[in-house]
């Protein structure tokens, strides 16, 4: 599905989207919901300084805007820009802010939906779909840490062992089913339906908290996590539970 | 990994009331031990979890003189290995038994 | 309440271990640890891989005293799996956060890692994003949540992320701050880009020195437990927001690095663009005279 494609099933009413390189800005009408505001990385690009900056300078424009209009991202992305000069500004810090401002929407009272429609990966996946507060996908996006060949070489494995241990488990390799099952993707979108429908039941859903690791454990691919978080807040609750080491 | 089990007798138990104590980390060429006080007074049990394959007698050896030496008895000893070198591994079992006879604050 | 026990106990921080960090950290005895390692809590994970496992799987969590106030502690472990955040390594962290969150109390991470593990990189992946969340949710109750980074390790990938979520951070010269690793912007740009084996230029390009002057850390300390006890407690009494102006304060920072700096080749560039004197002396100044000549530095004062 391309770029076009998605917004004219989202946005059948009218939309007003900017094009500026990799990055996409506008406002569309979703039928049955209203105003959305829709932002995206685009065309498998990698998000440096530059891309980041940009996004959540708009972010903190449709916080300060005060509308409370739910903001979708479309996410097609690289990973993050691996270059000496990114990391020479700080790009940690420019995607971190990124992700701060997105959250800061949610926290205002904006619903923040992820749609992956193509690739992202590590610090860029971080920043911008995993930082939304509902991350959906559509069948074919490919949201990876990193590709089974550099993995290869970095755990000193032949490719063919990664690939019999991928099909073991879903906690590694890359691919949206394994992201699906450990919780990161809350649903897969029927690609032959129409899609605005799909992201106002989304968007219908109450916002609760963070359930991503319950997710995980519920699909099976992350049975610890959230078990473990849960025991821990109650160990930090009560003074008995914590012991010397 | 390779897991090595020893269930040895301790003629002398260990010092202080600590009911636990962890040295070292699992690295290259390093490894963690956890001291808990927690079997009978004149046993010790140590397991072993190594990255190293074959080496099991030499862990026998570097056990047996630990226990033989060290105030050893009422603690159940793990190890997680990450390949140390036997006197490494004397090493952090003298730390653990030193660690886990400090008095308590 | 106890009386206040200083801790006086001089060590480097980057020769340490997790463990030690901590008891050097906060008040002498004060530090109790959450799901300790006799609970075996390691990876599940590790095994598909025949590789060790830690029975803290390398972070550990807990509470304690600073200067006779309640704080929770998280200490990565650099040196089992480089310190990165597997499954149960980020839902500790996760965990902590969101008691730190209901309990109202600060929370100081002593940041020791490479980022995401890769043999369970999808859960470590969203650990990475559930921990970020959870700081900024904390940090909107009032908590403070103070990044300590001087480890061997360093501060890398997903790790470099949640710094950027903390509301100070703490820096060493030795505490690296970044995305990609040395190695990684080499093995996929080329060494004409970057080559990780030129020691300087990782230091000049990700280290405390040069964050600390771009206003990427808000604190420079020795490698040195005692400095980094010191300025913790220092950056814990400031208070903390995460609001739209300080999030408007920051685009306009980061914004303003960008037109400052967006065109340096180096960091010597940058450093004499800030004012000093000698920059190609910056990475053998030592702290008193390094300070003294970052009067001029850009700062993160309510912009983090």
């Amino acid at each position: 599905m391309t770029l076009d494609d998605i917004l004219t099933g989202l946005f059948p009413n009218g939309r007003k989207i900017a094009t500026n390189g990799a990055q996409i800005s506008g406002q569309a009408v979703l039928p049955d919901v209203g105003p959305v505001h829709v932002l995206g990385i685009t065309q498998g690009q990698p998000l440096g300084v530059d891309e980041a900056i940009v996004l959540a300078g708009r972010v903190i424009e449709i916080v300060k805007s005060g509308d409370r209009a739910p903001i979708l991202l479309l996410v097609d992305s690289a990973s993050q820009h691996m270059s000496k000069r990114d990391e020479l500004l700080g790009l940690s810090e420019y995607l971190s802010h990124l992700a701060k401002t997105l959250l800061l929407a949610e926290a205002e009272g904006h619903r923040t939906v992820g749609l992956l429609y193509g690739g992202s990966a590590a610090g860029a996946f971080i920043a911008t779909a995993l930082a939304t507060g509902t991350l959906v996908a559509l069948p074919g996006a490919h949201p990876a840490v990193m590709d089974l060949p550099s993995m290869a070489r970095v755990t000193k494995l032949p490719i063919d062992v990664l690939k019999a241990k991928a099909e073991a488990t879903p906690v590694f390799a890359p691919g949206l089913d394994n992201m699906v099952k450990t919780g990161g993707i809350q649903i897969v979108w029927d690609a032959d339906a129409p899609l605005a429908p799909q992201l106002a039941a989304v968007l219908r859903q109450p916002q609760g908290q963070d359930d991503r690791s319950r997710l995980g454990a519920n699909r099976g691919g992350r049975r610890k996590a959230a078990e473990l978080a849960e025991r821990i807040a109650r160990a930090a609750a009560s003074p008995q539970e914590a012991r010397h080491g | 990994m390779e897991k090595l089990s020893f269930r040895l007798t301790a003629t002398r138990s260990a010092g202080g009331t600590r009911a636990q104590a962890m040295v070292g980390v699992v690295a290259s060429g390093n490894l963690e031990v956890l001291l808990e006080r927690s079997v009978p007074a004149d046993t010790c049990t140590i397991d072993i979890a190594t990255a190293a394959h074959g080496f099991d007698k030499v862990w026998d050896a570097v056990v047996r003189d630990f226990v033989a030496r060290r105030s050893a008895g009422g603690l159940r000893i793990s190890i997680n290995d990450g390949g140390a070198r036997p006197d490494t591994v004397a090493l952090r079992l003298a730390q653990g038994v030193r660690k886990i006879e400090e008095p308590e604050r | 309440m106890t009386a206040v026990t200083a801790n006086d106990v001089s060590l480097s921080w980057y020769e340490a271990s997790a463990r030690q960090r901590i008891d050097a950290l906060v008040d002498a005895g004060s530090f109790s640890e959450f799901i300790g390692p006799e609970l075996r809590e390691i990876s599940p994970h590790l095994s598909i891989f025949d590789l060790p496992e830690q029975f803290d799987d390398g972070i550990v969590i807990g509470r304690g005293r600073l200067d006779g106030a309640p704080v929770l502690v998280a200490a990565q472990e650099g040196r089992f799996m480089g310190g990165a955040f597997g499954e149960v390594h980020g839902a500790k962290l996760t965990g902590l956060l969101r008691a730190a969150r209901a309990l109202k109390q600060d929370l100081v991470i002593l940041f020791d890692t490479g980022g995401v593990r890769l043999q369970e990189a999808n859960a470590g992946e969203l650990a990475i994003a559930e921990i970020m969340r959870a700081v900024i949710e904390a940090r909107r109750e009032g908590v403070n949540v103070v990044g300590l980074i001087g480890g061997r390790a360093g501060c890398y990938g997903g790790g470099s992320l949640i710094a950027g979520t903390c509301s100070k951070l703490i820096i060493s010269e030795q505490g690296r701050l970044s995305v990609s690793g040395p190695e990684v912007i080499e093995t996929n740009k080329g060494i004409e880009e970057f080559d990780s084996r030129d020691r300087a230029l990782v230091w000049r390009t990700m280290g405390g020195k040069h964050r600390y002057l771009i206003g990427g850390a808000d604190t420079f300390v020795d490698d040195e437990a005692l400095a980094f006890r010191e300025a913790a407690i220092t950056a814990l009494k400031v208070g903390t927001r995460c609001d739209v102006t300080v999030l408007e304060a920051e685009q306009a920072r980061l914004e303003r690095r960008l037109q400052r700096f967006g065109e340096a080749e180096d960091a010597v560039e940058i450093w004499q663009a800030l004012g000093i004197d000698d920059p190609t002396d910056v990475p053998a100044l030592p702290t008193g005279a390094f300070l003294r000549a970052a009067t001029n530095r850009e700062n993160a004062d309510d912009a983090r």
